[in-house]
């Protein structure tokens, strides 16, 4: 009955507080799945994360984990990599913490291709703070912020990290479990910045204002509705309607991490190039 | 069948997920709104409940001969 990944979890502060049905418990046994896939060390592991409800994911891990200010994840995260680079680093944040408060962190961590890997929760809103309205919050879906819909149109975290320069972008849903896990460790394997946005249903904020209240209903919502990148890229345009979105590997590159060219500087700095 | 389901009941937060992906409807939740096994025998073992349990409260196993 006891499972291999429940070693990675601080047993005295389970159960989480996160709501009944709150996809994050999904997303954060995907990860430490992951984790134990690569066989990681668990004392060269870090786990940095800002604020939100995703965020609180970082006090369940058992590893040396930094929870830290609002939207600043990423800039902690490259202050610990820099100074010691053969650690594994991977960044827990939310919709509203990555895209909101740390948008410019986000896109220059991206653009410097840190070597780290950064999950983003997408629960479309945010959940902590009452259910306001997030730049993920797609467009005319109801947040408390916006009773009649929300009028902005929504980021898509994917495009804005491949654009910003990521070398691994990947997206994946709280109903594809087996499937985050392998893009979660395959971003683990990429040296330099790993994105993975891993939709996640919130029924309590998000769910309730937009007739969605159950969860099972949301996890079925992602089944019927997500959409493997192979099949999404065959798929004409008139048929990526209504609220289909593509999942798998979006974005792959090799480029220069951010560690590597440091250490490039450094020598040359000392005189020894 | 062959499979025993552990449930883990402090863990539990009764969302109903494993009870809605449940092929066989071995689960439902009882008058405390929390998981429980209703029809153990229909288990074909699939382990989509234990999947998606989003608290890591349900646990599915292949039965051990004793």
């Amino acid at each position: 009955m006891e499972r291999s990944y429940e070693q990675y979890f601080r047993q005295n502060r389970l159960p989480h507080l996160w709501c009944p049905g709150c996809g994050n418990g999904i997303v954060m046994k995907s990860i430490v799945q992951a984790i134990e896939k690569k066989g990681l060390d668990k004392d060269k592991t870090v786990i940095v994360s800002g604020i939100g409800c995703s965020s609180r994911a970082s006090g369940y891990m058992d590893f040396d984990t930094l929870h830290t200010a609002h939207g600043r994840a990423i800039p902690f995260a490259t202050g610990v990599k820099l100074a010691n680079p053969e650690l594994n680093v991977i960044v827990i944040t939310g919709d509203g913490d990555c895209t909101a408060i740390g948008g410019n962190h986000f896109i220059h961590g991206c653009r410097r291709n840190v070597d780290l890997t950064v999950v983003l929760f997408n629960n479309s809103i945010y959940g902590m703070t009452g259910g306001q309205s997030s730049p993920m919050t797609p467009t005319h879906k109801k947040a408390t912020t916006a009773p009649y819909g929300a009028i902005d149109r929504n980021f898509d975290a994917c495009k804005l990290a491949e654009a910003a320069g990521a070398t691994y972008v990947a997206r994946s849903t709280a109903f594809h479990v087996q499937h985050l896990t392998d893009m979660i460790a395959s971003g683990i394997d990429n040296k330099g910045f790993s994105f993975i946005e891993a939709i996640v249903q919130c029924p309590t904020a998000y769910g309730r204002k937009n007739k969605m209240a159950d969860p099972a209903q949301m996890m079925m919502w992602m089944r019927d509705n997500a959409i493997m990148k192979a099949a999404w890229d065959k798929l004409p345009d008139e048929k990526k309607i209504g609220e289909k979105f593509p999942i798998g590997l979006m974005h792959h590159e090799e480029a220069t991490d951010y560690a590597t060219a440091y250490e490039e500087v450094i020598e040359l700095a000392g005189g020894k190039a | 069948m062959n499979t025993e389901l552990s449930i883990k009941m402090p863990r539990c937060k009764g969302c109903g997920i494993c009870v809605a992906f449940c092929p066989k409807q071995v689960l439902a939740l009882d008058e405390l709104g929390k998981v429980q096994v209703v029809n153990e025998e229909a288990c074909i073992g699939c382990g989509q409940c234990e999947l998606r349990c989003p608290d890591y409260a349900i646990f599915v196993d292949k039965k051990v001969a004793k």
